[in-house]
């Protein structure tokens, strides 16, 4: 999969508590509306012009904090398939894998990319083009892979027990 | 071939393989699954894919603890589907509102042991190192599968060695010791890594003091915690255990004891950190990062609004009774307001018997329900905008605690206290040396 989108630019340790604010954890549900909460504490502008395919950028230690879902469920609602840093915090990585995310740890990339440039990410050749170059990012372990492929977590539990993903099924956000 | 990690030796075990090595991914079957309020949605979800039976539900722990008693309409109706799953699924580790925050009351049931491996929807479930046993959050949807299938893949964590030496002189504990490691290393110091206290520093500090140490340790980043445990741990584990489950105490600490994991001698670390603790010094973590760390001394004369005492990092009997010592006979500043609440009802109760919640009532505190409280903005003492927090809690992003325009200070519980009383930021050490000369 090859796609070009802006880039949303933040700094080191964007916390799960401005990817999406604790205060509503558990009375919104629902994905649309957990997408315009997305980062409001942070960046206000980012739920009113966010498009889809657009990424986000951050520094090291990306969604440190709590182990919530909901702060992948809100950027990937509002659009967001792929999230480049120079490093993840461990919970949120497996999150963004468990949800159909593709985390790029690629700190090379993460350090140059300007805010609000066009960028390109390649899936199959695992690189990164901007204003600065082109990026190679490494793979990922082929189990970690797996679930990505198979849309995440849930979609490979329904594959493993032979069943579909019912249609219009609310992931336990 | 070298030694083994803690982290490696748990995780051989929990995925049933002689020996992993660290960088392997592996298959785990935790012994203890772990949710809490957020049981509703992974209950709904669970059902809506078909699934009616949980695979194992002795193995699973639920508590209600993060909106106790429900603030809203929306909560109250989590909590009822929450009873609803527990009597259908026969879940029988079910802690009721008002039992107390979950890292505490497993650790109160002996719900969890050394060697052992729990993995809850929660990110402090690092908590458990504490006691030597492997513990590491997940989400909600890895708590859905493991409820489906029993299993779910772990990387085997490299690890980070912190050898601890000294006793730790007063009015400092060991939230100044974490503070001070993630001031030292940042945020990200201890990022997918298993941290190992080991070394003769552990053995003079209380159960309650350790605690803070394996749950705080979430905000280094780490994957889990573990301090290496001894007498005192199997001690009291042990009449929990047999409280239990009704079984013959020396058993149960025969049991435990022979659970427990070591690292090797020789075990391969990516980095040893040593501390002494009669070095350490009163720190707080200035907003908005748990990283930005200070000697209470560059920030004492802050004027603060609001203090707080609470959560699984530092809600321990412990720490109420350290604040306690402090308001004893006293009144907290006329501006400030001061709100505590114990980790659990069973920290709610001592602090009763020995008077401890009389202190801080009369001091001015308000007492607050067994809980999370305001930890993560539900309720209980939310800030208002502009104002500035002290809080022995855990997190200080903007926003945490309700609002953006909040300042949060972490600190210790004495800290805390100290500062309530004074209305400004304040070394405890100061407040303690009045106390101590009937000042």
């Amino acid at each position: 999969m090859r796609w070009t989108g802006r880039a949303w630019v933040y700094g080191d340790n964007v916390n799960t508590d401005v990817l999406f604010p604790g205060k509503y954890t558990y009375t919104i549900v629902d994905p649309a509306e957990m997408a315009r909460h997305a980062l409001e504490d942070l960046d206000p502008t980012f739920v009113e012009e966010v498009q889809p395919g657009d990424i986000v950028v951050g520094g090291r230690n990306f969604g440190c904090g709590s182990s919530r879902e909901q702060a992948v469920l809100a950027l990937r609602a509002a659009g967001v398939r792929a999230i480049i840093a120079a490093s993840f915090a461990r919970i949120y990585f497996r999150n963004a894998v468990n949800h159909g995310v593709l985390p790029i740890q690629c700190p090379e990339a993460a350090a140059v990319i300007q805010h609000g440039e066009r960028v390109t990410i390649d899936t199959e050749a695992r690189t990164i083009t901007c204003a600065a170059g082109t990026f190679t990012f490494p793979p990922l372990s082929p189990s970690v892979q797996a679930i990505l492929d198979a849309g995440g977590l849930i979609p490979m539990l329904c594959q493993r027990f032979g069943r579909p993903v019912p249609p219009n099924f609310q992931l336990p956000g | 071939m070298p030694g083994k990690t803690f982290a490696e030796k748990a995780l051989a075990r929990a995925s049933g393989q002689p020996t992993v090595t660290a960088g392997a991914i592996v298959d785990v079957r935790p012994d203890r699954i772990l949710s809490h309020d957020n049981t509703a949605a992974i209950a709904r979800a669970f059902a809506q894919l078909g699934f009616t039976r949980v695979v194992d539900p002795e193995r699973l722990a639920i508590t209600l603890d993060h909106a106790v008693p429900p603030p809203t309409v929306r909560h109250a109706q989590n909590h009822a589907e929450i009873r609803r799953f527990v009597a259908e699924q026969g879940i029988r580790h079910f802690y009721e509102a008002g039992r107390g925050i979950c890292h505490q009351v497993l650790s109160e049931e002996a719900l969890v042991l050394p060697g052992q491996l729990i993995l809850g929807a929660d990110s402090h479930t690092t908590h458990f190192g504490w006691l030597g046993a492997f513990g590491a959050g997940v989400g909600r949807s890895e708590v859905l599968a493991l409820w489906a299938t029993g299993e779910l893949w772990l990387r085997v964590p490299e690890s980070i060695r912190v050898e601890l030496r000294g006793t730790l002189p007063p009015g400092v504990t060991t939230k100044d010791l974490c503070l001070r490691i993630i001031g030292d290393c940042g945020a990200d110091g201890g990022i997918y890594r298993s941290v190992e206290f080991v070394g003769e520093g552990l053995r003079h500090l209380s159960i309650d003091s350790r605690m803070t140490i394996a749950n705080m340790m979430a905000e280094f980043g780490v994957k889990n915690a573990y301090l290496e445990p001894d007498d005192q741990v199997m001690d009291w584990l042990a009449p929990r255990l047999a409280r239990r489950t009704g079984r013959d105490l020396a058993d149960c600490r025969d049991e435990i004891a022979a659970g427990a994991l070591y690292p090797d001698p020789d075990a391969v670390y990516e980095r040893v950190l040593s501390y002494d603790l009669s070095q350490l010094e009163p720190v707080v973590a200035c907003p908005h990062t748990v990283d930005n760390v200070r000697p209470i001394s560059e920030v004492a004369g802050t004027r603060i609004d609001y203090a707080f005492i609470g959560t699984c990092t530092n809600g321990r009997l412990e720490d109420l009774e350290a604040a306690a010592q402090v308001l004893a006979g006293r009144r907290i500043a006329p501006h400030v307001h001061l709100v505590v609440i114990p980790a659990s009802a069973e920290v709610l109760r001592e602090a009763m018997a020995r008077g401890i919640a009389q202190q801080l009532v009369e001091a001015g505190a308000m007492l607050g329900v067994p809980g999370c409280g305001p930890c993560m903005g539900n309720h209980f003492g939310i800030p208002a905008p502009g104002e500035v927090v002290i809080s022995s809690g855990n997190r200080n992003f903007r926003g945490r605690m309700g609002s953006p325009e909040a300042a949060i200070y972490l600190a210790s519980p004495v800290a805390v206290a100290a500062s309530a009383l004074r209305g400004q930021i304040t070394d405890p050490r100061e407040v303690l040396a009045t106390t101590a000369t009937g000042g």
